[in-house]
C-alpha cells in the first residue's frame, strides 16, 4: 500500500495543496486575491517538481492496476503543470483588468489540474471516467463564472449538456466493453479481447461509444458543436485554459483508452479515426475562413488540428503516437500564445476579440505582432516554427504506415488552413491600426508571452529534444 | 585558419541572416547606418561567394565544400550543404541581386526601411540556403521559410492591389510545395534518408516516379511557373516594390528550375522520361502563347512578367528535350547542349528580368504610373537612361552579342536534333520576344512627348546609372564571353545527363 501512494504522490499532493488554497482564500480578504493565487502558483511548481523528481525508469502501476506512472504520463503532466501555471498567470491579469477575480477560479483550476493528472495516470476505465468527470466539472464551473455575461452563461449550459451526454456515451461504451470482456483493467481488456470471436462486432459497438467520448472530449468533428460556442462564450483566460492543458490530457485519454485498451481491435478503429480526422480537418480549416471572432476562429482551428492529431493515432505504431504527442504539446504551446495575445490586446472589460482588434499591430506593438507572426505561421504549419514539425512528425508517420493517400487529404486541408492564419498577418501588417493606444499589461505578463513566441521559434530551429522526449516516452 | 577550412556555405546563408536581423534591432531610427550597414553585408556575402567561385574545382565531380552536421538525430535529418556546378552560379546571381535590390531601395523605401533591409538579407540567406542543401528536410525547410518575407515585402511596400496579390502568390506556391514534402516522406520510407545523394540512387518502380514527378511537378512547375500554373506571377510582380520583384524574377523562378534539375529529373528519371512528351508541349505553350499574351499588355511589369514565363518555357524546354535527342540521336552530346542552354538561360534571365524591373522602377519612382500609355517621348527627357534599357531590352528579345541570345540559340540548336517541328515552334520566340519588347521600347521611350510630366524627367541619377552600369556590364560579358559560366557547371551537367538517361525502375 505504502509503494501505491508514493507511485500517486503528485496527485495526492495536488489535492492536499487544492484544498489548501480553497482554506487560504477563505480566510483571505484581499480584493487582488494574491495570497490565493501565489499559494496556487507555488502548488503547481511543487507538483511539477515532484512529477520530475518521481519520474518512473518503468511503468510503476498501483490501485490494483487502475493507475499507472509511466514516462508518457510524467512528461504530459510535467507539460500540463507549466502550462497550467502560465495559464494562471495569464488569467490573474485578465480577471483584474475585467473586474471578477475569484479565488474559487485558482481552486478549481486546481481541481481541473487534477482530473487532468489522473487521466494521463488512469490504467482502468473508472478511473479514466473518475479523472475525465473531475476535470469536466470544473471547467464548466469555470465556464460559468463570469455571473453577469449572458453569453458566458449559455456557453456553460451547451458545454454541460453535450458534455453530460458525451459522458454518458462514454459510460455507455464502458458498460458494453466491461459486459464483454468482465474487466474495467484496460491491460486484462486487452488480454482478454479476441479479434476472432464472435462478440468481435459487440465489441467494436462498444468501443464506438468510447470514440464517440474521446472525439467529443478533443472537440472533433462531427461532435464539435459546442466547441465554437464555448471558446467565444467563455471569459478569454478560461478559454486559454480549455484549450491547451485539457487537449492534453484528452490526448492521455485516447491513447490510455485506444492504445493501452484496444489495441487488438486497431484495424476498426483506424478507420474510424479517419473518417473523423478528415471531417475535422474539413469543418475546422473551412468553416474558420468565414470567422470574424478570433476566439470563434481559433475554436475552428483548433477542431482542425484535432484532424491532425489523429493522424497520429491512425498511423498505428509507437512513433505515430509520439508523433501526436508531439503534435498535441506543440499545440499547446501555440494556443497558449495565441489565447494570450487576445488577453494582452484587451484592457479595462473591453474584450479583444474580433479580427479586426489586430490591424495594424504592427503599428501599435511591432514586437508582439512578430510573437503573433510566429505563432499564426506556425499553426498554419511554416518552417522555420514549431508547428511545421509537428505537422511533419505526425505526416511522416502516416506515410510510413502506407496512408500516403491520407496524408495528401491532409496537406491539401492545411493549406486552405493557411488562409485564414494569413489573414491575420494580413491584418497585423498590411493594414492601417483603427487607434493607436498603447499595450498596457503588467511586465510579467509580456515576458513570458515573448518566452512563448521566441520558444515556438527556437522548438522551430531545434525541434530534436522534444522530438526524442516525445519518442522516449512512448517506447519505454 | 585557412580559407580552405572556412565554412564557406555557412557563411553565404548565416551572414545576412544575422546581418538582417542586426538590420531589424537598429531600428527606422538609424535609417543611413541601417542602409549603409545592409548594402556592406550584401557586399561581403557576394565577396564570399567570389571566394567561393575561385575555389570551385570545375573537373571535380559530386559535390564540394560539404558540410555535414547533425541536426535532428531522432530522424537522422542533416545540416548538410554542399555545391556542384549547378547550384554555384545561382548563388553568384543570388548575392549579387542582392547588391542592386540594397541600391534600389536607398532612397525609394520610405517605410520601416530597417523591416525592408531585413527582410530582404534574410530571404538572401534562406535563397542561398535552398542552393545548397543537400538535406531534402533541410531543403524544404529553406524552400518554405523563404514564403514568409517575400510575403511581407508584397503585402507592405507593394502597390494598391497587393494582399490580393501576396495571399495568392503565398497560397499558391505553398500548395505546389506541400505535395513535394509528402514525395519527401515517401521516399524516405523507401529509402531510408533524406539525403538528397541517396535519393538519387535509391530505385523505384515506374508507378511510384510517376507519383513523385507529379508531385515534384506541383511544386517546381508553380515556382517557375510553367503554364497553366502560371497566374500568381503576373499579379505578384504588378503589386510586390521593384526590389522584390527583381528578386521574383531573378532568383526564385529560377529555384523551380534549379528543382527540376535537383530532385526531378536525378529521382525520377523513368517519371521524368515519362512525362517529357507533355512537359515539352507546357513549355512550348508557354513560349508562344505566353509570348501573345505579352504582346497585349499596356502594364510594363506585367509585360516583363509574362515575358519571364515565356523564358521559362526555354529553361523547361531544355531540360525535358534530353530524353527525345537521346531517342533520335543515341549521343549526349546534344542532351548535354540543350540542358546548359537552359541552365545559361536561367542565368542570363536572371540578370535582364532584373535589368527590366529596374528600368521600369526608375520610371515608376518618377511618375508613379506603370502604364505604357502613361509614357512616350522618354529619351528626350532621359537620354542615358534610354541607351540602358535599350540594351537590357535587346537582350531580352535574344539579340546576338548579350547574354540574351546564347541560352536560346542552345537550346533551339539542341531541340532540333529531337525534331524539327520543336525548334521550329521554339524559335518563335525571337521573333515574338523582339516584337513585345521592342514595341513596348517604341512606345515607352520613342515618339514625341505628348504628356507634360514625361517632359520634366530627371535622368537617372547616380546610384541609378550605377546599378545599370553593373548590369550591363554582365549581360555584355555573359553574351561575349558566356565561358566561365558553362566552365564551371559542365562536369556537374554531364554527369546528371548520364545519371538521367539511366533507368533506375525497381
Amino acid at each position: 500500500m505504502n509503494a501505491d501512494l508514493i507511485i500517486a504522490l503528485p496527485e495526492i499532493t495536488l489535492l492536499t495543496l487544492a484544498c489548501l488554497v480553497l482554506l487560504v482564500d477563505a480566510f483571505s480578504k484581499d480584493p487582488l486575491h494574491l495570497l490565493t493565487y501565489w499559494t496556487t502558483q507555488a502548488s503547481l511548481l511543487v507538483v511539477l517538481a515532484m512529477v520530475l523528481c518521481y519520474f518512473p525508469e518503468n511503468p510503476q502501476i498501483a490501485f490494483n492496476g487502475s493507475f499507472v506512472s509511466d514516462s508518457m504520463s510524467a512528461i504530459l503532466k510535467a507539460f500540463m503543470c507549466g502550462i497550467s501555471f502560465v495559464v494562471f498567470l495569464y488569467s490573474h491579469e485578465y480577471l483584474k483588468e475585467h473586474k471578477f477575480l475569484k479565488g474559487e477560479y485558482f481552486v478549481l483550476g486546481l481541481f481541473a489540474v487534477l482530473g487532468m493528472m489522473i487521466m494521463a495516470s488512469a490504467y482502468s476505465l473508472l478511473s479514466v471516467y473518475l479523472g475525465l468527470e473531475l476535470l469536466s466539472l470544473s471547467l464548466y464551473a469555470m465556464v460559468a463564472m463570469q455571473r453577469d455575461s449572458s453569453a458566458a452563461s449559455e456557453a456553460a449550459m451547451k458545454y454541460f449538456v453535450l458534455g453530460a451526454i458525451a459522458s454518458g456515451m462514454l459510460l455507455y461504451g464502458i458498460s458494453m466493453i466491461y459486459g464483454l470482456t468482465g474487466s474495467l483493467d484496460l491491460l486484462t481488456i486487452a488480454e482478454r479481447i479476441n479479434v476472432d470471436s464472435a462478440n468481435h462486432m459487440y465489441l467494436v459497438y462498444g468501443m464506438i461509444f468510447l470514440i464517440i467520448g474521446i472525439a467529443f472530449k478533443l472537440g472533433a468533428a462531427p461532435f464539435h458543436m459546442w466547441v465554437p460556442d464555448v471558446y467565444q462564450g467563455a471569459p478569454t483566460s478560461v478559454t486559454l485554459f480549455i484549450s491547451t492543458a485539457p487537449k492534453l490530457a484528452a490526448f492521455a485519454m485516447a491513447m490510455r483508452i485506444l492504445v493501452d485498451g484496444l489495441m487488438p481491435l486497431v484495424n476498426d478503429w483506424q478507420s474510424i479515426l479517419a473518417i473523423l480526422a478528415v471531417l475535422s480537418m474539413a469543418t475546422g480549416n473551412i468553416v474558420a475562413i468565414a470567422q470574424t471572432n478570433i476566439k470563434r476562429m481559433l475554436a475552428y482551428s483548433t477542431i482542425a488540428h484535432v484532424g491532425f492529431l489523429f493522424l497520429g493515432l491512425i498511423a498505428g505504431t509507437t512513433s505515430g503516437f509520439s508523433g501526436s504527442m508531439f503534435y498535441i504539446i506543440s499545440y499547446a504551446l501555440m494556443s497558449m500564445g495565441a489565447f494570450g495575445m487576445v488577453i494582452l490586446l484587451g484592457r479595462n472589460g473591453f474584450e479583444a476579440d474580433m479580427l479586426d482588434d489586430f490591424k495594424g499591430l504592427s503599428e501599435r506593438s511591432p514586437w508582439f505582432a512578430f510573437v503573433m507572426l510566429c505563432i499564426m505561421f506556425s499553426m498554419a504549419g511554416v518552417p522555420p516554427f514549431l508547428g511545421f514539425w509537428s505537422k511533419w512528425f505526425v505526416l511522416k508517420e502516416l506515410v510510413a504506415s502506407g496512408f500516403v493517400e491520407l496524408a495528401a487529404i491532409a496537406v491539401l486541408f492545411s493549406i486552405i488552413g493557411a488562409y485564414y492564419y494569413l489573414r491575420i498577418i494580413k491584418l497585423m501588417y498590411f493594414d492601417k491600426p483603427n487607434s493607436m493606444t498603447a499595450i498596457k499589461s503588467s511586465k510579467q505578463m509580456r515576458f513570458v508571452l515573448s518566452i512563448n513566441g521566441v520558444l515556438i521559434l527556437a522548438l522551430g530551429l531545434a525541434p530534436n529534444a522534444l522530438m526524442s522526449l516525445c519518442l522516449v516516452a512512448l517506447a519505454g | 585558419m585557412t580559407l580552405n577550412s572556412l565554412p564557406i556555405l555557412s557563411i553565404l546563408i548565416w551572414t545576412p541572416i544575422i546581418g538582417g536581423i542586426w538590420a531589424l534591432i537598429a531600428g527606422d531610427r538609424q535609417e543611413q547606418t541601417v542602409k549603409y550597414f545592409s548594402f556592406a553585408v550584401s557586399v561581403i556575402t557576394f565577396i564570399f561567394s567570389v571566394i567561393l567561385y575561385c575555389q570551385f574545382d570545375p573537373a571535380y565531380v559530386g559535390m564540394q565544400f560539404v558540410e555535414e552536421t547533425n541536426w535532428i538525430t531522432a530522424f537522422d535529418i542533416k545540416y548538410h550543404l554542399g555545391v556542384d556546378g549547378i547550384a554555384l552560379p545561382l548563388i553568384m546571381l543570388t548575392s549579387f541581386t542582392t547588391i542592386l535590390v540594397i541600391l534600389a531601395a536607398w532612397e525609394v523605401i520610405e517605410k520601416h526601411i530597417s523591416y525592408y533591409m531585413c527582410a530582404f538579407l534574410i530571404l538572401t540567406g534562406l535563397m542561398n540556403g535552398v542552393f545548397v542543401a543537400l538535406d531534402a528536410i533541410l531543403f524544404y525547410v529553406y524552400w518554405e521559410a523563404m514564403l514568409i518575407p517575400m510575403f511581407l515585402i508584397i503585402g507592405i511596400w507593394g502597390g494598391p492591389n497587393r494582399v490580393y496579390a501576396t495571399i495568392k502568390f503565398f497560397l499558391y506556391t505553398f500548395l505546389g510545395s506541400v505535395f513535394m514534402l509528402v514525395a519527401f516522406l515517401y521516399l524516405y520510407s523507401v529509402a531510408g534518408s533524406f539525403n538528397i545523394e541517396a535519393l538519387h540512387n535509391v530505385p523505384l518502380t515506374l508507378t511510384a516516379q510517376k507519383f513523385i514527378f507529379v508531385a515534384f511537378f506541383l511544386a517546381f512547375a508553380v515556382k517557375i511557373p510553367m503554364w497553366p500554373v502560371h497566374t500568381w506571377l503576373p499579379d505578384a510582380h504588378v503589386e510586390a516594390p521593384t526590389g522584390g520583384s527583381v528578386i521574383l524574377a531573378a532568383i526564385m523562378l529560377k529555384m523551380g528550375g534549379y528543382g527540376f534539375l535537383r530532385f526531378s529529373l536525378p529521382i525520377t528519371p523513368d517519371g521524368s522520361d515519362y512525362f517529357s512528351g507533355a512537359m515539352i508541349v507546357l513549355s512550348l505553350i508557354a513560349i508562344v502563347y505566353i509570348g501573345f499574351v505579352a504582346l497585349v499588355q499596356e502594364d510594363m511589369k506585367k509585360l516583363i512578367a509574362y515575358s519571364s514565363i515565356s523564358h521559362m518555357g526555354f529553361v523547361t524546354l531544355g531540360f525535358f528535350i534530353p530524353f527525345s535527342i537521346y531517342a533520335a540521336s543515341n549521343s549526349t552530346s546534344g542532351a548535354i547542349m540543350g540542358m546548359e542552354g537552359a541552365m545559361m538561360q536561367m542565368i542570363s534571365h536572371g540578370f535582364i528580368s532584373a535589368a527590366m524591373f529596374l528600368c521600369v522602377g526608375v520610371m515608376y519612382d518618377r511618375l508613379h504610373s506603370r502604364m505604357i500609355k502613361d509614357y512616350g517621348g522618354v529619351v528626350n527627357s532621359m537620354p542615358t537612361f534610354a541607351a540602358f534599357m535599350m540594351l537590357f531590352a535587346m537582350a531580352n528579345a535574344g539579340l546576338p552579342g548579350t547574354s540574351g541570345f546564347v541560352g536560346e540559340f542552345l537550346v533551339i540548336l539542341s531541340s532540333y536534333e529531337a525534331s524539327f517541328w520543336i525548334a521550329f515552334t521554339a524559335a518563335i520566340t525571337l521573333i515574338l520576344g523582339a516584337a513585345y519588347t521592342l514595341w513596348m521600347y517604341k512606345r515607352v521611350v520613342f515618339g514625341d512627348v505628348t504628356k507634360e510630366a514625361v517632359a520634366e524627367l530627371k535622368d537617372v541619377n547616380g546610384r541609378e546609372a550605377f546599378i545599370l552600369f553593373l548590369l550591363a556590364v554582365v549581360v555584355l560579358t555573359f553574351g561575349i564571353w558566356p565561358a566561365p559560366i558553362f566552365e564551371v557547371m559542365h562536369t556537374s551537367v554531364e554527369q546528371l545527363i548520364e545519371h538521367v538517361l539511366q533507368s533506375k525502375i525497381l
